[in-house]
């Protein structure tokens, strides 16, 4: 008996814990179909006659297709580049000699456990010299650098598992260093890849601060930038703003359920690691 | 071998470049500006040697506010919600159905941006149509005790709740992190330990202090220092609630430097601020490494 009734406090600590985690969100979809109007005196989660209008407005007038495009450009390319990067110097760390290796693979290490919470300013300095002030290349390779620490860390550890037998056969077919890296070992870090590329395109999706700091013109900003803006404009239109919260939000909420597994293992080997 | 050697070096070369540019260069100027006065546009700078970090240190009591007030939030999170990731995290791994989808569930809010998360909260903390304020007002009619809506209030705005109110959006984002960390940590812990613990008569009390807590001390290390690095600089869901009012009882050390830079245009003192305020947060992180190290049965 008393074994059910501990089960029963259980889940229901989880479920209470859960729907706090997740009404929030479903508060914020239900809002963004109510109207002007019912926004305020209406509080349930059902919306009777939803209004999709709110999300054309928001899509055209409220420019949110613009910084939809712009959040999907700069993800891209973005995680590719940390992709393609990192993943070029983690097998050279794991994989090939070459003097200083050790100390080059600290240096690029080095940002995960150096915190320099005022680095934006002399990036902001930086950026500025080489005119790249409101720029999509200004906001798009710190980024990429921003990323390569804890990519290169993790492929290097999944690099290294790959028997070496593989690779010595590949290359007595006459295989080069550069076609081992492409066409052997880059498919199957593919579980390693999917984490970088998860935890990365979570990051750059998300990204504000930098955004903030560079980016002025309307046509460049992604949508996190974008919702600061728009709520300094349009301070009253909840249903609109709530809309565009919903663009910039549903898209990340799919991909993660889609990669969850992926996600889950990665902070857990991580932390393992750690 | 000269040339398999530069070959070699092909293969970093491009990470080492943009490390070099936007990592290596920064760094350095950070050090260089903070002991110089200048506006970051004219291109005449003042050298003023350590007068940016004595006027932080020892004239600046908003810096040493923001300073604090990063750290309640801090506290907040390493106490409560640490508090509660652990439990979470002990009930999943001591096996639950749907213990999956629960963990699925508990990472939502950490994959969200601070922005949106920030704008939500706002809403709800609104004093005129905030959900939170409805919630009370019904429960003081159903309950009949005025007490709940008396506490109806603008949260944000009003001094004596917002900082504790961006605190708890804080916790809100950050649990399920730890959550997952800790059941991590959890996991891999060897299961005979505690079928050799029962064995030998020994309560779930007891081994959970004499196996669990010993065994996850790294674990916590880690999550301890990750929660202080993060919620030490925490800045999205601050720009977006509050911009640290209402009059600076929401400040934070990364809303100061913004302001330093942004508003006042002292790129120097800005990065002074940088400076002091990355060498706290290093310090604090080895002191917690160490602690973890000689409170760890298993080192040395």
């Amino acid at each position: 008996m008393s074994k059910r009734i501990i089960s029963l406090l259980k889940h229901s600590f989880m479920i209470l814990i859960s729907a706090a985690c997740i009404f929030p969100l479903l508060w914020m979809i239900s809002s963004s179909l109510k109207t002007q109007s019912t926004i305020f005196s209406d509080m349930s989660l059902f919306v009777l006659r939803p209004s999709w209008q709110n999300y054309i407005t928001a899509w055209v007038k409220g420019n949110f297709g613009i910084y939809f495009l712009n959040s999907v450009f700069y993800t891209v390319t973005i995680v590719g580049g940390i992709v393609l990067v990192s993943s070029l110097a983690a097998y050279a760390f794991a994989r090939l000699e070459f003097p200083f290796k050790n100390f080059l693979f600290l240096l690029l290490l080095a940002p995960m456990m150096i915190p320099i919470p005022g680095g934006f300013v002399a990036l902001y300095v930086l950026l500025n010299k080489m005119h790249l002030i409101n720029t999509r290349i200004g906001y798009i390779l710190p980024q990429i650098n921003a990323g390569l620490a804890m990519s290169i860390f993790l492929l290097k550890s999944f690099f290294e598992k790959i028997p070496r037998d593989l690779e010595d056969s590949a290359r007595i077919d006459g295989c080069s260093r550069l076609g081992i890296y492409w066409h052997l070992c880059l498919p199957l870090a593919k579980p390693a890849l999917a984490i970088v590329v998860i935890y990365n395109t979570l990051y750059v999706w998300n990204e504000y601060l930098l955004a903030m700091l560079i980016l002025s013109d309307k046509s460049l900003m992604p949508l996190t930038r974008g919702l600061m803006i728009f709520r300094g404009e349009h301070v009253t239109q909840y249903p609109i703003l709530m809309a565009g919260m919903c663009i910039a939000t549903i898209p990340i909420i799919f991909l993660y359920l889609l990669m969850q597994k992926h996600i889950i293992k990665g902070v857990m080997a991580g932390a393992v690691k750690g | 071998m000269a040339k398999r050697t530069f070959k070699n070096y092909l293969f970093i070369l491009p990470a080492l470049l943009l490390f070099a540019v936007f990592s290596i260069y920064p760094f350095i100027k950070i050090f260089q500006l903070s002991v110089y006065r200048w506006d970051g546009i004219m291109p005449t700078m003042k050298f003023v040697g350590i007068f940016n970090f004595k006027d932080i240190i020892f004239h600046n009591p908003i810096w040493w506010r923001s300073m604090w007030q990063a750290a309640y939030i801090t506290l907040i999170a390493l106490t409560l919600q640490n508090a509660l990731a652990l439990v979470l995290a002990l009930i999943c791994d001591r096996g639950i159905k749907f213990g999956n989808g629960y963990r699925v569930i508990f990472f939502i809010p950490p994959v969200l941006s601070g922005i949106v998360v920030g704008l939500i909260w706002n809403w709800i903390y609104n004093g005129n149509y905030g959900l939170l304020n409805h919630w009370l007002a019904q429960l003081s009619k159903w309950t009949h005790i005025s007490y709940f809506s008396n506490l109806e209030r603008a949260w944000l705005a009003d001094p004596r709740t917002a900082l504790t109110s961006v605190a708890i959006i804080n916790m809100w984002k950050g649990f399920g992190w730890g959550f997952l960390v800790l059941l991590a940590g959890l996991q891999s812990i060897p299961r005979q330990l505690y079928e050799a613990a029962k064995v030998d008569g020994a309560n779930a009390w007891q081994s959970f202090w004499r196996i669990t807590v010993p065994l996850m001390i790294p674990t916590f290390g880690i999550v301890s220092i990750m929660t202080i690095l993060g919620a030490m600089q925490i800045y999205d869901i601050i720009v977006s609630t509050t911009g640290g009012g209402p009059a600076y009882h929401t400040e934070v050390p990364i809303t100061r430097i913004l302001a330093a830079m942004r508003g006042n245009l002292q790129f120097g003192y800005a990065c002074a601020m940088g400076l002091v305020f990355g060498a706290i947060l290093l310090s604090v992180s080895l002191i917690i490494i160490k602690l973890s190290r000689k409170l760890n049965p298993l080192a040395g």
